[in-house]
C-alpha cells in the first residue's frame, strides 16, 4: 500500500477562478525521497498542504497511510504522521529557546515529560542542533533555524516529513545544510520525503522528481530521465542543470551520448566515454 | 539602535535563581514590588536596594545587561525626577531658589524607585524562560478557567507575542534601512511630519505582522496545536524546598519593610 | 556620472562592548562608472556591511567612502544627497512597499527628492518601463501582486531616483527560475540604457559567471580577490577553500580534468565548456 495517496484530487482556493490542483493522481511509497519541481503558481505549494489535512480536497481523496485527510477525527493521527516544513524559518517556530520549541508539537500530543525529553535530545542529535539546544533562535543561521523546524516536526516521530520550498530563503550553506539533512533522514532512518521546491540541483539525489504545472502533473521519473526531457522542462518555464544543459547542446551538435547523467562527476564520465569513442 | 531593547529577552543559566519555579517568581516580584513601595526612608531604600543587588549576584546577570534595559526608560526617570525638584515644596538650597532639600531627596528617591522597580521585573524575565513564565501564569491563574476566562489562550497569545518580538524589531531594522535608501527622512520636521513619516514602516510591518500570524497558524496547527487540552510540558512546574524557602523569605522581607514603615525608616 | 572610491574602510558593530565584532577592515576599492560589478562571499563576510557604506546607512569606523570624489559622511547633506546618487535595493525589497497603489510607491523616492509632478511622474514611468512593470497595474494595490512583480515594483521605486550606481543586495533570492532571469534581463537592459554603475551581491554563481563584468570576492571582512569572471572562475579550487561555490560547469571541467581531459580556461559556463569538448574532439579525429 502507499503511503501517501492522490486520487483524482482538484482544489480551487475559495475566489479563484483558475484551480489549483486538476485531478491530480499520486502514489507515493515508504521510505521514498520524492522532489516535487514547479514554477510559482503550478500549485506545488497546494499538493503539499493536502498531505496533512491544512488543506482537503474539492474534489477526489487523499489517503495517508489508508487514512482519508477530510476525516476530522483522524486529523491528529495525520498531522502526527506527516511533519511539515514551511519556507521561512522564522515563521514557525514558536518559543524562546531551541528545545522549547522542538518539544512544541509532542507538547500538544500529550507525550509524557520524560518521553518528551528524549525525543527532543533524539530529534536534535539528528538534524546537529544538540549543542545548541539552549539558544535563542533568532539569534541562529537561517538553515540553523530550518533545522530546528525539522528537528520540531522529527519529535512527532511521523514517517513522512513534507518540507514546502525549505531552502527558498536560505543561502547556498545553509540549502546544503537543510538538503544533506533531510537526505540522511531519507536513507538513515527510513523516512519518506517530499521535498517541494524550485531548484533543480537540489533534486538531482531524490528517487523521483514530479514536475507540476498549473495544477497538473506534467512529468514524473527517475531525476535524470526527467531532466533529460529538456524541452518540456524549458517550455514550463522550468531550467534544467547544468550537466544535462551540457549533455544536450553537446547532443544538438550532433554528438552521440546520453543526457541521462546528473552529478558532475557522471556527466565528465560521460563526456570521456564519448570522447575516446 | 532598536536591537538595544531587552525587552523579553531570557538569557539561559543555571543559578539557584535561574532554577526557581517560576511561579516562586512571578509571586515574588509581587511581594517585591509591594515592599519597595513601603520604603519611605533613606534606610528601607537602602535594604531593598541591597535586596535586589542580591539577587542580581545570585542570578550572575551582569549588571551592564540591567543597565542596557534601563536606557529606554531615561526619559521618563529623567522626567520624574525634575518634577519631583521643581515641585516639593520645603527649604530652599539658595534662599530665593525653587529648588529644595526636601525636593532633591524626594526626586533621588523616586529615580531609585523607577530603577529598583523595572531591576527587579527585569531580573524575572532574564532568568526565566518566556515558556516557564507563561506556563507559570497560566498555572497560578489557573482557577479562574472556573469562571470561563481563556487563561491558556491568553497565556500562549503572550508567549507568541515574546517570541516574535526580536524577530519584529530586526524586521524594522530593516524596513527603516530599505526606506532611508529611498530618502525616507525620520529625523526632521514638526511632530505631525514625523508621525507621517513613520507610515512607511507601520504599513510594511503590519503586513508583514499578518502574514506571519497567518503562517504560524498553520505551522502551529501543522504540529498538532489544538488548543489548551491535553497538553502536557517537557519541563515540569514543581515546587521545591528551595521555591517555599525564596517564598518565606520574601514575605519575611515584605512584613519586615512594613514594620520599617511604621518607624519611619 | 559615478565613481565609487573607498579607502581603507573599516567597520565595528557594537564597539567596545563584549559583542565587539569587526565586519570589514581595511577595504581599498575603486568602482568605475558604468562598471557591472558582482560581489560574492558568504553570509558573514561582510558584503552586506560594505554595500551599506556605499549610501551612507552606515558610518565607517575609519576609513573614507568618496562617491564623484566628494566624501559622503562630511556632512548630514552629503550623507542625505548620496542616497539619490546611490541606490541600494535590499533583500527581500518586496516587504518595504506600503502604498495603496503601485504607481505611488514608485513615487515615494522621488517625491523624497522634491521633485516637480511632472518629472515625478515622467521618473515612475520609466523605472516602471525599466523593470517591465505594466502601467495598467499603476492603480492597483502592490498587495495584490505576485512576488516576482512585487519585487521588480520594489526594484522601480529605487530607479526612479535615477541613481547613478545601483546596488542589488541579492535581486533573486526566493524567485523561481523564470523569475530569476526575468529580474536580471530587466537589470542588464536598465544598465544598458541608463549608463549607471551596478553592483549585484550574488549567491548564485552561474548567474554570476553569465552576466558580471567584473567580480569581487569578500571572505573574512576583506577582499579576497577581485578581478574579471575569466580571473575569477578559472580558480575554483580557490573559491572553494573560501566555502563557495562554483559554476556547474566549472565542477564539470574539474571532473574532466581527473579523468585526464584538463580543459582550458575559460570554462565556467556551459557554453564556454561545450565548445571546449567539441574542440577536443575533432582534435581527437584528426
Amino acid at each position: 500500500m502507499s503511503i501517501i495517496k492522490f486520487e483524482k484530487v482538484s482544489y480551487s482556493y475559495p475566489g479563484d477562478e483558475l484551480p489549483s490542483l486538476c485531478g491530480i493522481d499520486l502514489s507515493i511509497e515508504k521510505g521514498q525521497f520524492v522532489a516535487v519541481l514547479g514554477h510559482n503558481g503550478s500549485g506545488k505549494s497546494t499538493l503539499a498542504k493536502h498531505m496533512n489535512a491544512i488543506l482537503v480536497p474539492d474534489e477526489g481523496r487523499v489517503l495517508i497511510n489508508g487514512v482519508d485527510t477530510a476525516d476530522e477525527n483522524r486529523v491528529l493521527d495525520i498531522r502526527r504522521n506527516v511533519g511539515m516544513v514551511f519556507q521561512n524559518p522564522d515563521n514557525q517556530i514558536v518559543a524562546n529557546v531551541v528545545e522549547d520549541d522542538v518539544a512544541f508539537a509532542p507538547e500538544n500530543l500529550g507525550v509524557a515529560p520524560e518521553e518528551i525529553r528524549r525525543r527532543v535530545d533524539a530529534a536534535l542529535k539528528q538534524v546537529g542542533m544538540y549543542e545548541l539546544r539552549e539558544h535563542a533562535p533568532h539569534l541562529l543561521s537561517g538553515g540553523q533555524k530550518q533545522r530546528v523546524a525539522i528537528a520540531g516536526v522529527i519529535a512527532m516521530e511521523p514517517e513522512i516529513i513534507v518540507l514546502d520550498e525549505p531552502t527558498a530563503m536560505l543561502d547556498p550553506m545553509g540549502r546544503e545544510e537543510v538538503i544533506s539533512t533531510v537526505t540522511r533522514l531519507c536513507r538513515e532512518k527510513g523516512m519518506t520525503v517530499v521535498l517541494i521546491t524550485h531548484h533543480m540541483d537540489e533534486c538531482v539525489n531524490a528517487d523521483r522528481l514530479v514536475v507540476m504545472s498549473n495544477g497538473h502533473i506534467v512529468a514524473d521519473g527517475a531525476p535524470a530521465q526527467v531532466f533529460s526531457q529538456v524541452e518540456l522542462m524549458e517550455s514550463e518555464g522550468l531550467d534544467v542543470p547544468d550537466t544535462t544543459r551540457l549533455l544536450y547542446e553537446l547532443k544538438k551538435e550532433g554528438v552521440e551520448l546520453s543526457l541521462e547523467a546528473l552529478s558532475p562527476a557522471d556527466c565528465a564520465e560521460e563526456i570521456m566515454k564519448m570522447l575516446r569513442g | 539602535m532598536l536591537k538595544d531593547i531587552t525587552l523579553g529577552q531570557f538569557f539561559p543559566g543555571n543559578t539557584i535563581v535561574h532554577r526557581l519555579d517560576a511561579r516562586t517568581k512571578l509571586i515574588l516580584v509581587v511581594v517585591y514590588i509591594a515592599a519597595l513601595f513601603q520604603a519611605t526612608g533613606w534606610i528601607s531604600y537602602l535594604a531593598v536596594t541591597a535586596a535586589t543587588f542580591s539577587c542580581m549576584y545570585l542570578s550572575r546577570i551582569h549588571p551592564k545587561n540591567m543597565f542596557r534595559g534601563l536606557k529606554p526608560m531615561i526619559f521618563i526617570i529623567v522626567l520624574t525626577a525634575v518634577l519631583n525638584i521643581f515641585y516639593t515644596t520645603g527649604t530652599p538650597v539658595l534662599p530665593g531658589w525653587p529648588i529644595t532639600w526636601e525636593g532633591i531627596e524626594r526626586a533621588v528617591q523616586m529615580i531609585l524607585r523607577i530603577i529598583l522597580l523595572i531591576t527587579g521585573t527585569f531580573l524575572l524575565t532574564y532568568t526565566t524562560s518566556p515558556i516557564a513564565l507563561t506556563d507559570g501564569l497560566e498555572k497560578l491563574f489557573n482557577p479562574l478557567k472556573k469562571i470561563k476566562l481563556p487563561v491558556h489562550e491568553m497565556t500562549i497569545m503572550m508567549s507568541m507575542a515574546l517570541r516574535f518580538i526580536p524577530t519584529l524589531i530586526e524586521e524594522t531594522d530593516k524596513i527603516m534601512s530599505a526606506q532611508k535608501a529611498r530618502g525616507a527622512d525620520f529625523e526632521t520636521g514638526n511632530l505631525i511630519q514625523r508621525a507621517k513619516a513613520m507610515l512607511p514602516i507601520l504599513v510594511p510591518l503590519f503586513v508583514s505582522a499578518f502574514r506571519r500570524a497567518d503562517e504560524l497558524a498553520v505551522a502551529m496547527e501543522s504540529r498538532c496545536y489544538h488548543g489548551g487540552e491535553g497538553r502536557t510540558r517537557m519541563k515540569m512546574l514543581k515546587m521545591q524546598f528551595r521555591d517555599w524557602a525564596a517564598l518565606v523569605i520574601g514575605v519575611g522581607f515584605l512584613a519586615m519593610m512594613i514594620v520599617m514603615k511604621k518607624f519611619g525608616l | 556620472m559615478s565613481t565609487i572610491r573607498v579607502e581603507s574602510l573599516r567597520h565595528v558593530y557594537s564597539a567596545n562592548t563584549p559583542f565587539e565584532k569587526v565586519a570589514i577592515d581595511n577595504i581599498d576599492l575603486t568602482i568605475g562608472h558604468g562598471e557591472l560589478v558582482a560581489i560574492i562571499g558568504h553570509t558573514g563576510s561582510g558584503k552586506s556591511t560594505f554595500i551599506q557604506h556605499l549610501n551612507a546607512l552606515l558610518q565607517p569606523s575609519s576609513g573614507t567612502v568618496f562617491v564623484d570624489d566628494a566624501d559622503i559622511n562630511a556632512d548630514k547633506i552629503s550623507r542625505r544627497d548620496v542616497k539619490r546618487k546611490v541606490g541600494l535595493v535590499f533583500q527581500y525589497p518586496e516587504y518595504q512597499l506600503f502604498e495603496e497603489t503601485v504607481y505611488k510607491d514608485i513615487a515615494f523616492g522621488p517625491e523624497n527628492m522634491k521633485l516637480s509632478k511632472e518629472e515625478v511622474d515622467q521618473r515612475v514611468r520609466e523605472a516602471a518601463r525599466f523593470v517591465g512593470v505594466d502601467e495598467e497595474l499603476f492603480e492597483s494595490s502592490p498587495l495584490e501582486l505576485s512576488g516576482g512583480q512585487k519585487r521588480r515594483v520594489a526594484i522601480a521605486g529605487v530607479i526612479a531616483m535615477r541613481p547613478g550606481v545601483l546596488i542589488l543586495d541579492e535581486p533573486t533570492a526566493g524567485l523561481d527560475p523564470a523569475g530569476c532571469r526575468q529580474i536580471l534581463d530587466n537589470i542588464c537592459r536598465y544598465r544598458e540604457e541608463s549608463g549607471s554603475t551596478v553592483i549585484i551581491v550574488s549567491h548564485n554563481m552561474d548567474d554570476v559567471a553569465r552576466i558580471a563584468e567584473r567580480v569581487i570576492v569578500f571572505n573574512e571582512g576583506g577582499i579576497a580577490m577581485d578581478g574579471s569572471p575569466n580571473q575569477i572562475f578559472c580558480q575554483p579550487r580557490k573559491l572553494m577553500d573560501m566555502g563557495l561555490n562554483v559554476p556547474h560547469s566549472s565542477l564539470i571541467a574539474l571532473e574532466l580534468e581527473k579523468l585526464g581531459f584538463p580543459v582550458s580556461c575559460p570554462c565556467y559556463t556551459p557554453q564556454q565548456l561545450k565548445a571546449a569538448i567539441l574542440a577536443e574532439k575533432e582534435a581527437g579525429i584528426c
